[in-house]
């Protein structure tokens, strides 16, 4: 498969994957705490009757409001695309950086504020402020993770860090652990999970994502919607492909012909990692409560601060 | 004894990492059965690095210090500082003296330290990597943190415990050491266990409480 | 290695009697149920050991991986057998008025006995140690058989002592270990694996192509640690409360011998240290905490209003002395230090004996309800007062002599460091003459006979080990043996 193809199935596969994933989860919560739950194909249809309803905005909206779900959706979707989940010979795999994730990322994040802003109601600036403090601290410990990344392999590409760990350049390290574990609660936060935020509440003095999504409804809430699952999917590729990078096709030019077949491998190693993180995320949801609010420097302090000290202890181990 | 393979390091660095990790949850929590859970957690770890060292480097004497290490530090000692909290009525929060946000600063701070101190050291010279000393170090300078950021006796004696961690974490890294040393740092927690539950009921029926800050009033200085 | 390691010594050896007797003796008194025959027994054993340890003057065993007597310390543990009989001899006066005054009971006498062989076992074995990780869990189990006596007699005020001493101690304790570790490790690409690279004798031939930097980071960790024990600034708040609060031998056995063992085991580390080139050099450091304990023992002596607290901020000030005097280095200031440690262990234990019959004749502590003693108990009184003096540093005792020589080959070497020093001892000097004048003469106090009919052997027994240790400190003030300072002299040779 050329790298032009390999990019066109990665754009649809995320955008097609993510409501799977997000349903997977909800089953399995569903299934601990007793109840039968809905289907994983749920979202799906959540989706669809969304798409089919009339958007409906306020008076007091303006261009941001209407925006804002186009521009969310746009970044994150750009960032899924170009994370390689299956195979590292990605069209526009040169641009991806983890940096300019890190960007992508903020942006999403800083339109979806603005709208939560600009309506003017009290709880959409309530999870707007909350959602710029996480991420004043999340940010951060992601740059602090990649940072570490990058001193171990010597480029900040996901790409090219994915084919470096492959390729056996690093083996058990201290460092990659500790980094696992600041992404882990990294990625927590920017998802808006338990014990950050709890997607499912109603109760709106708890939130923080969906404070700030409370006005939108219509095709403006199926995208909203659907950005946090293909979030939660990028995640899980960034996490399985970094930390667990066996099963991901790099292609080699000469062979073309078990590419197609290396593919096909990679394809069902990156359906069976999200599989087991989407599992384990809802085992570990139903276990823990959600924290207070003051209690999320505290958090996401430890996640700067490992993020910190897998930079550091590279030093100290031979491999810088 | 061999050579010791590189990964066989490698796999003793993790463990060393996740008893260091242990420290840290050391100093986040907030509640005190929280606390003694976490220290129940590196012992664990703590055993397992000493397994690990056993098995890589030929000296099943180390299983010996990895068995005390899980009966004792991992069991028994949790279990039974469990049994004291319920049976004095301690406060079951953590009092601290520096916030937890400054704590792990400090902590960090500790650990960016034990590098830069065992970074001249040369890697090839000694029997222990720089990263294994780099561990051990800092595992003890965050028990000894953690002694000095908490009032309640309790947390201390956590603290200290967490100070033998990490000491006993040196000693199974460094490669042939005698056994003299490990059976000695076995004795004395078992000591200090029970010198420590002695004094918790000594203090428990002078004072009321086992904040040490009450002790203080009695600084003999002053007289 | 095991086989080499735990080679245990023969009958013929004393150093299977100076170990075996405490040893056995405090499992032994643990079990008996007498106190008076405990008393007894305790002194036989003292005996024992001290004979033994004469016998070792002359009949030095080889070294082996686990023990071994050079020069250094075989001194030492003459020293330590000699106070551990006296202060036993004392003890037994002194616990035969406790339990009339109903302080003790049966039990903790039992405990008490049993704790102080035990006690003095550990220092022996810390003492006689090759093996550095022996040495180590020495000095940890005499930390740990006295922190129980502190607590001995129970009162709010001994517990926060006894708790304080404990962590204190236990975490400097700590600390030392993993200064022994580092030495260990700096070892052992040199020397090998297993208990070759602990045994001090074999390590001071090759310390000098032991890794540097690893010494250093090992001699701070241990200065650190085995500082702490010694009570040296700024690590020392647990002595004063430690050696006031439990019972009087007890006090006289932590200033007098602890303390010792503790620098000891400091300088065998020094030594280390300083046979390797490359690391650095602990003079200074040793010089510093010296002085910062000498400066803060004196000035806190002018405030202390309890007797015994006076008197263990007074063991602070003289183990800064003679830690600055090590630190100093060099032929004669070695051997002002040696002279020292060992002046200061007989006059202040000879101090303690004073201070505990004095308390327990006053029933009282503070230095403000105690007046008059030489016109109410002459003998006591005038003995207090000679042994006040000593330790204040007025000639002609020892203490002087060791004081004088360590300030002359200071101001020989480094001028400078000698006002400080000079100036230390004079503030602490006057300290303890102006508490002396308070306490000593003037109108009796009132008289606490609460002890029932002591008899008076053991009213003889309670002053004798006191007027010993003076009278020895007085011969030394005017002449040592010959012998004894040619020993001083090739022990200050090998410290370097």
């Amino acid at each position: 498969m050329s790298a032009v193809l390999a990019q066109i199935v990665q754009i649809f596969l995320v955008v097609a994957l993510a409501p799977l994933i997000t349903g997977w989860v909800r089953k399995v919560k569903s299934r601990l705490q007793g109840r039968i739950g809905a289907s994983p194909l749920q979202p799906y249809r959540d989706i669809y009757r969304l798409l089919q309803k009339e958007a409906v905005v306020a008076h007091s909206a303006s261009w941001v409001f209407r925006a804002a779900p186009y521009v969310t959706f746009s970044a994150v979707w750009l960032a899924a695309a170009v994370i390689p989940t299956f195979t590292t010979n990605l069209l526009l795999a040169p641009a991806a950086d983890l940096i300019a994730l890190v960007a992508l990322l903020g942006l999403a994040r800083f339109w979806t504020a603005l709208a939560g802003m600009d309506v003017g109601t009290a709880f959409g600036g309530m999870g707007a402020s909350r959602e710029m403090m996480i991420a004043s601290l999340a940010e951060p410990a992601m740059l602090m993770v990649s940072f570490s990344l990058s001193l171990i392999s010597g480029t900040t590409s996901p790409t090219q860090i994915i084919a470096f760990i492959l390729g056996g350049g690093v083996g058990i390290e201290v460092s990659m652990g500790l980094a696992l574990a600041a992404l882990i609660m990294v990625a927590i936060a920017e998802n808006g999970r338990i014990p950050i935020d709890n997607p499912a509440t109603h109760l709106e003095l708890t939130m923080v994502h969906e404070a700030m999504v409370l006005e939108y409804s219509g095709r403006h809430l199926a995208l909203m919607e659907g950005a946090a699952m293909v979030r939660l999917t990028l995640f899980m590729a960034l996490i399985g492909g970094i930390f667990a990078p066996w099963g991901m096709a790099v292609p080699s030019p000469e062979m073309s012909g078990a590419n197609v077949l290396a593919e096909m491998v990679g394809l069902a190693a990156f359906l069976a990692k999200c599989f087991v993180l989407a599992t384990a995320l809802a085992v570990f949801e139903t276990m823990i409560a959600k924290m207070r609010v003051f209690r999320y420097a505290d958090f996401l302090g430890g996640a700067l601060l490992l993020g910190l000290l897998a930079t550091i202890f590279l030093y100290v181990s031979e491999a810088v | 004894m061999g050579a010791i393979s590189q990964s066989s390091y490698e796999m003793a660095h993790l463990i060393g990492a996740a008893v260091l990790m242990a420290g840290f949850q050391l100093l986040y929590q907030r509640r005190l059965s929280a606390v003694l859970n976490t220290f129940a957690f590196q012992a664990l770890a703590l055993a397992a690095a000493a397994g690990w060292q056993a098995h890589i480097q030929n000296a099943p004497h180390l299983y010996i210090t990895a068995g005390l290490a899980l009966v004792f530090k991992a069991m028994i000692v949790p279990f039974a500082l469990h049994w004291l909290v319920e049976r004095l009525g301690i406060h079951k929060t953590v009092e601290t003296a520096m916030s937890i946000g400054w704590t792990m600063i400090a902590g960090v701070a500790l650990v960016g330290l034990s590098i830069l101190l065992v970074l001249p050291v040369t890697a090839n010279a000694t029997a222990l990597t720089r990263e294994s000393l780099a561990l051990a170090m800092s595992v003890v300078l965050l028990g000894l943190l953690m002694m000095i950021t908490r009032h309640n006796a309790v947390t201390q004696v956590v603290g200290f415990m967490a100070l033998e961690n990490g000491l006993i974490l040196a000693a199974v890294s460094a490669k042939g050491m005698p056994l003299v040393v490990e059976i000695s740092i076995a004795f004395s927690v078992l000591v200090a266990m029970t010198l420590f539950g002695i004094f918790f009921f000594r203090i428990r029926e002078r004072f009321d409480t086992l904040d040490l800050q009450n002790l203080d009033t009695f600084r003999g200085d002053r007289q | 290695m095991m086989a080499h390691l735990f080679q245990l010594p023969g009958f013929d050896n004393p150093l299977l009697w100076i170990l075996g007797v405490p040893l056995g003796s405090a499992g032994f008194l643990a079990v008996l149920k007498d106190w008076r025959v405990a008393t007894w027994v305790n002194v036989a054993a003292a005996v024992i050991t001290f004979v033994s340890s004469l016998l070792l003057l002359d009949n030095r065993p080889a070294p082996t991986r686990l023990l071994f007597i050079d020069d250094f310390n075989v001194y030492l543990v003459v020293l330590t057998s000699f106070v551990g009989l006296t202060t036993a001899v004392f003890s037994a006066a002194y616990i035969a008025r406790e339990t009339e005054a109903a302080r003790l009971s049966d039990l903790h006498l039992r405990f008490y006995h049993s704790m102080y062989q035990a006690f003095l076992f550990t220092m022996l074995l810390a003492l006689t140690a090759n093996n550095t990780g022996v040495m180590w869990v020495s000095v940890e189990a005499a930390t740990l058989t006295t922190v129980l006596m502190v607590s001995l007699y129970r009162t709010r005020e001994a517990i926060e002592a006894a708790w304080k001493y404990f962590i204190l101690c236990s975490v400097g304790i700590g600390l030392a270990l993993f200064g022994t570790i580092l030495v260990y490790l700096a070892a052992q690409p040199v020397m090998g694996d297993g208990a070759d690279a602990m045994a001090w004798t074999l390590m001071i031939g090759r310390a000098h192509d032991f890794q540097p930097d690893l010494l250093n980071l090992a001699f701070v960790f241990v200065l650190v640690g085995y500082g702490t024990k010694v009570g040296l600034a700024p690590l020392h708040s647990w002595l004063p409360d430690a050696h006031a609060e439990g019972p009087t031998p007890i006090s006289a056995v932590l200033s007098g011998l602890l303390l010792n063992v503790a620098l000891y085991a400091l300088l065998r580390f020094k030594m280390l240290i300083s046979a390797n080139g490359h690391a650095l050099t602990p003079g200074p450091l040793l010089i510093m905490m010296g002085l910062s304990s000498l400066f803060m023992a004196a000035f806190m002596l002018y405030r202390r209003g309890d007797i015994k607290r006076l008197f263990a901020y007074s063991s602070i000030e003289h183990m800064g002395v003679i830690t600055f005097a090590f630190g100093m280095g060099g032929p004669l200031a070695n051997f002002a230090g040696l002279l020292h440690m060992t002046m200061h262990s007989l006059t202040k234990s000879g101090i303690f004996f004073a201070v505990g019959i004095i308390s327990q004749n006053a029933g009282t502590k503070r230095i403000a309800d105690i007046r008059g003693l030489t016109s109410s108990h002459p003998v006591l009184g005038w003995g207090f007062v000679i042994a006040v003096l000593a330790i204040a540093g007025l000639p002609p005792m020892g203490v002087f002599m060791s004081e004088f020589l360590v300030v002359t080959s200071t101001f020989a070497r480094q001028p400078l460091l000698a006002i400080p020093l000079a100036l230390g001892l004079l503030l602490a000097f006057g300290a303890l003459v102006s508490r002396l004048q308070m306490m000593a003469f003037g109108e009796p106090g009132k008289v606490i006979s609460g002890h029932g009919d002591a008899s008076t052997l053991s009213s003889i027994l309670a002053l004798t080990p006191l007027w010993v240790h003076m009278l020895l400190v007085l011969v030394a003030g005017l002449y040592l043996p010959r012998e004894l300072v040619s020993w001083f002299q090739s022990v200050a040779r090998i410290l370097g």
